[in-house]
């Protein structure tokens, strides 16, 4: 039994946060490409500048000593998403609309938002240097959840932080709410007939103006909602989802571009992937296996996959597999 | 204005430009400012090469960087004392043997299907054998490294000259070139960008990582110079100004022949019937192919060829700073420079790439003390206004050059998205 809650508590939990967090980006980066047919990379630093957006509001509620029973982070989330969502919209008005107009390919768009992600990630360097920063230093502690599991024999309690509960429910209201709006709403079917088929979309009617102006909407949102739960479980730094924007990526295309269910598969399979690659089994065979194998078999104290140094490898590894075996993702993907 | 006229006006406010930061941050310093430049203008070649030629998406050249880095320290580091000895050189023998042993498996493994394995069982059966390949390695590699990161520190270098250095990491990124691009080149466009960049971040993490190979993150260095250095020169006897000038000025002088060497043969090779069919590759591959071109393998060809400048670029870059760092390669500074580099000069023309890729190095390293100028001033103002001064002015001026880039990026795509000195496409009339 407590090997089980061992593996829970490292894997399962783990497993959890990261996908969800590769989830929320990877659907803004599939929507991105499905409408506009380029590969957004500013998209992490998108993530980063929602985050910063979400603590200097939560600094201004500490500021007059306003605590609310759930983490600042997520008080602030709302606002910060809508903050974020009027910055992709003015990225785009300002950077990508025009190159657009003048029928730029999609690569010069590719290329343009490495200039994004430049800007962004200097801007927000020069605001806040490169320091590290934390929601939880400013008289808000980080509850940590035991929950007891003596009534089925084990010893040690399963353990997550608040913010991580917290983060998987917003999660999961928010694939919920992008579910409805894709398949109920007239602007929903509208952005998934323009992913595939915009020239059809076009014709028979759909505003496709405004169905980019949606897409980078939810795309900025989802990405801030990403960025400050991350910050949230971890700490905030000014490179925070620049080193999670190629993970991201990968889990867009195992998805296959475009497919916005793809993604949240595809985030998920990479956040366990990663955290079951550096899982050391060892911890898990030897008490279970100590009396049932001979002795001649000693099951060494390191029996991980991969180092863990290499843990953000696990995904491009993976990565690189999909795009061999099923080049347009695991949802067969758009193509440029 | 003919684009020579163009071309020619803008390679003079280049020199002017170096001339005025001559006298601004001085000699010695502009020396090694046009030292580092020359090395990237080597880089960025490879990219036009690869881009501006044959139309593909490397965004991985941080890893051929660190590929010909690696090399150079190899090749040109001081053998080591100690490792040669020791058991070292065997147990890292076993690991090779276990590596071609599991190589081999999975050949074996891939030609199943001759004994009539077929479908899934094969996939099953290939996927089991990279399994006991991984762990046959794995078994063998991991105390072979904790030997000699305990005992020797690192396997130490071979003592050759820099120059067969660089020209070893040309030939082992070229090696690398052939597996990645036979792995990833039939994936077009945004995926071939994506996975590229996947890909040289694996070859990040394994030279960050390989202690035993690289050092890691605890650096190689002093790396050697293949001219005299300034250390040497001062014990001729020449004073400590003008040895920062001798010494940085033949470097300066290799590289430029070099570049020189470099570009002749590509722009030969561009004008040739080779580049013609490249450019109609790049331009239209399906039609390329139906007029009986190999397309796959002829971008193979071209990405190998660029990828092996980058190799010679990257390991040249590292032996001008005398250190190796894994730690200190980063996407922006070796990748997306790169790329502004090469579209800010003009894909597809090399005078345009070379002169890109001086003018973006200088604008990227300057504008740090520019920023820094700035902020100064700005603080100063604010200090008299009673505001106060701006805080840690140093580290954050260091940022704006990351921002600066973005904006040049950003305005060259839209007011001069073929570059300063476009491709001249030639018409028979």
């Amino acid at each position: 039994m407590d090997q089980l809650i061992f593996f829970i508590n490292k894997v399962l939990v783990a497993g959890t946060v990261l996908g969800s967090i590769y989830a929320l980006g990877a659907i803004g980066v599939t929507l991105i490409f499905g409408i506009l047919r380029f590969a957004h990379f500013a998209h992490g630093d998108m993530m980063t500048m929602g985050a910063f957006f979400a603590f200097l509001l939560a600094l201004v509620f500490y500021h007059y000593g306003i605590i609310f029973p759930i983490p600042m982070g997520f008080v602030v989330l709302p606002v910060a998403m809508a903050i974020t969502a009027a910055v992709a919209l003015g990225l785009d008005k300002t950077l990508y609309a025009p190159l657009r107009r003048r029928g730029a390919k999609p690569v010069t768009l590719l290329i343009a938002s490495i200039g994004a992600t430049l800007m962004i990630q200097g801007l927000v360097r020069l605001f806040f240097g490169t320091g590290t920063y934390s929601f939880f230093d400013y008289g808000e502690t980080k509850t940590i959840l035991k929950f007891d599991m003596g009534w089925l024999g084990g010893t040690r309690p399963i353990t997550f932080t608040e913010p991580q509960l917290i983060m998987v429910i917003v999660t999961v209201i928010l694939i919920v709410a992008l579910n409805l709006f894709l398949t109920r709403t007239r602007l929903g079917k509208a952005m998934r007939a323009m992913s595939d088929n915009a020239d059809l979309a076009q014709v028979s009617g759909i505003n496709t103006q405004v169905v980019v102006r949606v897409t980078w909407i939810i795309a900025g949102a989802l990405a801030c909602a990403a960025g400050t739960m991350l910050s949230l479980d971890v700490s905030l730094k000014p490179d925070l989802a620049f080193n999670i924007v190629l993970p991201i990526f990968a889990a867009a295309i195992v998805g296959g571009l475009g497919q916005a269910y793809g993604a949240i598969a595809g985030g998920f399979l990479l956040g366990f992937a990663e955290t079951l690659g550096v899982f050391n089994w060892s911890t898990l065979f030897k008490p279970m296996l100590s009396g049932v194998l001979p002795d001649w078999i000693v099951i060494p104290n390191d029996l991980s996959l991969v180092p863990t140094e290499y843990k953000l490898t696990v995904s491009f590894v993976i990565l690189v597999m999909t795009l061999l075996w099923r080049p347009t993702g695991i949802f067969k993907g758009a193509s440029t | 204005m003919s684009s020579l006229q163009r071309a020619g006006l803008l390679y003079l406010g280049l020199v002017v430009f170096i001339v005025f930061v001559g006298f601004w941050q001085g000699p010695a310093n502009v020396s090694l400012l046009l030292l580092q430049g020359a090395a990237f203008a080597l880089v960025a070649l490879g990219l036009n090469i690869q881009f501006g030629y044959g139309g593909l998406f490397n965004f991985g050249i941080l890893g051929f960087l660190m590929i010909g880095g690696a090399a150079v320290t190899f090749a040109s580091y001081p053998v080591s004392k100690t490792f040669w000895v020791g058991d070292g050189p065997m147990l890292l023998l076993r690991a090779f043997i276990a590596f071609a042993a599991g190589y081999a498996l999975v050949w074996a493994a891939r030609r199943s299907d001759r004994i009539g394995i077929r479908g899934g069982w094969k996939t099953a059966l290939v996927l089991l054998c990279w399994f006991i390949g991984y762990v046959l390695y794995r078994s063998q590699i991991d105390p072979a490294a904790a030997y000699v990161e305990q005992h020797d520190g690192f396997v130490g270098g071979l003592g050759l000259h820099p120059v067969i250095g660089w020209i070893f990491g040309g030939i082992l990124s070229a090696v690398v070139a052939r597996v990645i691009g036979k792995i990833a080149l039939g994936l077009r466009t945004d995926y071939l960008a994506i996975a590229t960049i996947g890909i040289s971040e694996i070859i990040r993490a394994l030279i960050k990582n390989m202690d035993w190979l690289t050092r890691g993150t605890l650096t190689v260095s002093p790396i050697p110079w293949p001219t005299p250095t300034t250390v040497e020169l001062q014990k001729t006897g020449v004073d400590i100004a003008s040895s920062f000038l001798y010494a940085r000025g033949m470097y300066l002088l290799v590289l430029v022949v070099i570049i020189a060497v470099v570009i002749f043969l590509v722009q030969r090779a561009y004008r040739g019937p080779w580049g013609r069919m490249m450019r109609a590759i790049r331009d239209n591959h399906i039609a390329a192919n139906s007029m009986g071109k190999n397309v796959v393998s002829r971008q193979l060809e071209i990405f190998i060829l660029g990828s092996a400048l980058m190799g010679v670029g990257g390991a040249i870059l590292v032996s001008i700073l005398q250190i190796f760092d894994p730690g200190s390669y980063q996407p922006i500074n070796h990748t997306f420079l790169l790329w502004v580099m090469v579209i800010v000069g003009g894909a597809g023309n090399n005078w345009g790439v070379l002169l890109g890729s001086l003018f973006i190095y200088l604008i990227w390293v300057l504008s740090a003390p520019l920023s820094q100028a700035l902020f100064y001033t700005v603080s100063d103002w604010s200090t008299q206004l009673g505001w106060g001064a701006i805080p840690e002015i140093d580290s954050r001026a260091l940022q704006m050059r990351v921002f600066v880039l973005g904006i040049v990026i950003s305005l060259a795509l839209r007011y001069a998205p073929k570059g300063l000195i476009p491709e001249v496409v030639r018409r028979e009339k």
